[in-house]
């Protein structure tokens, strides 16, 4: 099995942070330093992604999921921690030490993101064709005729009326918004794909539309997925491998089978007997 | 061949009251290629658990599952590394549990036809050889194409078998692959299990239904109080 990802060791403090907090053995109040106050939202996270797998990422609200993600698409600036993509230099760079114009060319070109709040990752007033032409834009293509075939094509499989391509995602319902996020992240087939809890908020037929494209755009373009959700059943049906986040850190790591039905963790354990 | 050596599996509830469950102690078993072997034994008496430890679905707390894989390398299934077990389920193992869980609104035959495209095969020939199976088992061909949470229980048992065993294997694990089937399902059910035997693979099953184990069984543990007793 090839690794596709790996992430060693990475933190996230907003605030100053102090030797304290720095040390990750010392414990803190959930995640906040008792002597500088810092928030440890992240803290010394390390996980491998692996070809054509999905990894889960459960926790509370306020656990670190999404700065985990947010940290990985360069939108957050790490406190410490590497990381290395196998299709970036073999793998032998930490994406995190490079120019802030490689990580453009990486965001850009091997790394596709959807976010929970549609408004983080669409441009709301511009057509929603234009959203993900952008991104092909980003990466290199100029050929209008090309992407116009080629973002027509890509917002119809994730079933978006033809008709409706030029209208701006603001007309469109929450569940239509995320589908056109979704075109966006996966225009220049990124070897890997980030998702922050994109079904939350959605109702039940509409996040099992939006479940079913992941999946099936998973397999055929066989690429690696982290899926972050607090949604155990969202959680069961996508990933082969999970891990479990608590107060920034990772507290329990295994199948997704396994974590759900023999959890170790007294977290993971509330967590599946608060499944309904 | 799969040798399981003094396990046991204990479980700590951290949820309500500290508790520690012991659910198997010192186990051990053998089976060998070509074998069917039946565990036995009353309901809560281990033999679901014994199977997820096989499986990875259960951490084993104490002892080893040795396994020889399809090129001869040996592995201890009760410490092996997350990608190599991975590997292991999609390429050698079929696991059918007992209650049949799988993603929904997908129809029944694209549902049968993942194991096979998992390991390489075209979409079409995976289709063709789901359909095969499903006839074997008698499955009206009007329910193909419909989606198995529609299924009656007997039915989405008999896909449940078959997901497990599509691929043919070389570790099959079947939990109570029989236990809710009509006679003439049963039978077509344990001739699949036969025709699995003959092609060499290790098979351990939990049984209620001890008239189908004498059938096919070549040696069978009884479950007594979490050990593991061998009988005739």
């Amino acid at each position: 099995m090839d690794q596709i990802m790996k992430v060693n060791e990475l933190s996230v403090v907003y605030g100053k942070g102090c030797d304290y907090c720095r040390d990750s053995n010392n414990p803190l109040e959930k995640n906040r330093c008792p002597h500088c106050m810092a928030v440890c939202a992240v803290r010394d996270i390390s996980l491998e992604l692996y070809d054509s797998e999905i990894l889960g990422v459960v926790g509370e609200s306020g656990s670190g999921k999404t700065t985990l993600m947010k940290a990985l698409y360069f939108d957050i600036i790490p406190t410490k921690g590497s990381a290395y993509l196998a299709a970036y230099n073999n793998g032998e760079t930490d994406i995190f030490s490079v120019s802030s114009q490689q990580q453009r060319a990486i965001r850009n070109n091997l790394l596709g993101m959807v976010y929970q709040n549609p408004v983080m990752g669409l441009l709301m007033n511009y057509s929603s064709g234009g959203n993900v032409a952008q991104k092909l834009i980003a990466a290199g293509h100029r050929n209008v005729a090309a992407m116009q075939e080629r973002t027509a094509q890509l917002l119809d499989h994730m079933e978006i009326p033809l008709n409706r391509v030029k209208e701006p995602p603001r007309n469109f319902s929450g569940g239509m918004q995320q589908r056109v996020q979704i075109s966006k992240a996966i225009a220049n087939n990124p070897p890997v794909l980030l998702l922050d809890e994109v079904t939350t908020g959605l109702d039940l037929s509409v996040q099992a539309k939006v479940l079913d494209l992941i999946r099936m755009v998973q397999k055929q373009l066989n690429i690696s997925v982290i899926v972050v959700s607090h949604d155990l059943a969202v959680i069961r049906m996508l990933s082969d491998r999970t891990v479990v986040m608590l107060d920034g850190q990772i507290v329990e790591h295994g199948f997704t089978d396994q974590i759900l039905e023999d959890p170790q963790h007294w977290f993971t354990q509330t967590l599946v007997h608060s499944l309904i | 061949m799969l040798i399981v050596n003094n396990l046991s599996k204990t479980f700590n509830m951290h949820v309500g009251a500290e508790k520690t469950i012991t659910c198997l102690d010192s186990v051990n078993l053998s089976v060998e290629p070509g074998q069917v072997v039946a565990l036995i034994g009353p309901s809560g008496s281990g033999k679901s658990s014994l199977l997820k430890c096989i499986y990875g679905t259960y951490l084993t707390t104490v002892g080893n599952i040795y396994y020889t894989d399809a090129n001869g390398s040996e592995h201890d299934l009760a410490n092996i590394d997350l990608q190599t077990m991975r590997h292991l389920r999609t390429r050698e193992f079929g696991y059918v549990s007992q209650f049949f869980h799988v993603i929904p609104r997908i129809a029944a035959v694209d549902v049968l036809s993942q194991p096979l495209i998992n390991r390489g095969w075209s979409s079409n020939d995976s289709a063709k050889r789901a359909k095969e199976l499903l006839s074997k088992v008698g499955i009206p061909e009007s329910l193909w194409n419909m989606y198995p949470s529609t299924f009656s229980g007997g039915e989405k048992q008999r896909l449940n078998i078959i997901y497990g065993i599509i691929t043919m294997p070389r570790l099959v694990l079947l939990d109570e692959p029989t236990a809710s089937l009509d006679p003439v399902s049963k039978r077509n059910v344990l001739d699949l299990i036969i025709e699995l035997k003959e092609q060499g693979s290790m098979i351990l099953g939990a049984f209620h239904d001890y008239e189908a184990m004498r059938v096919i069984a070549d040696k069978s543990y009884h479950v007594v109080t979490k050990n593991l007793e061998l009988v005739a």
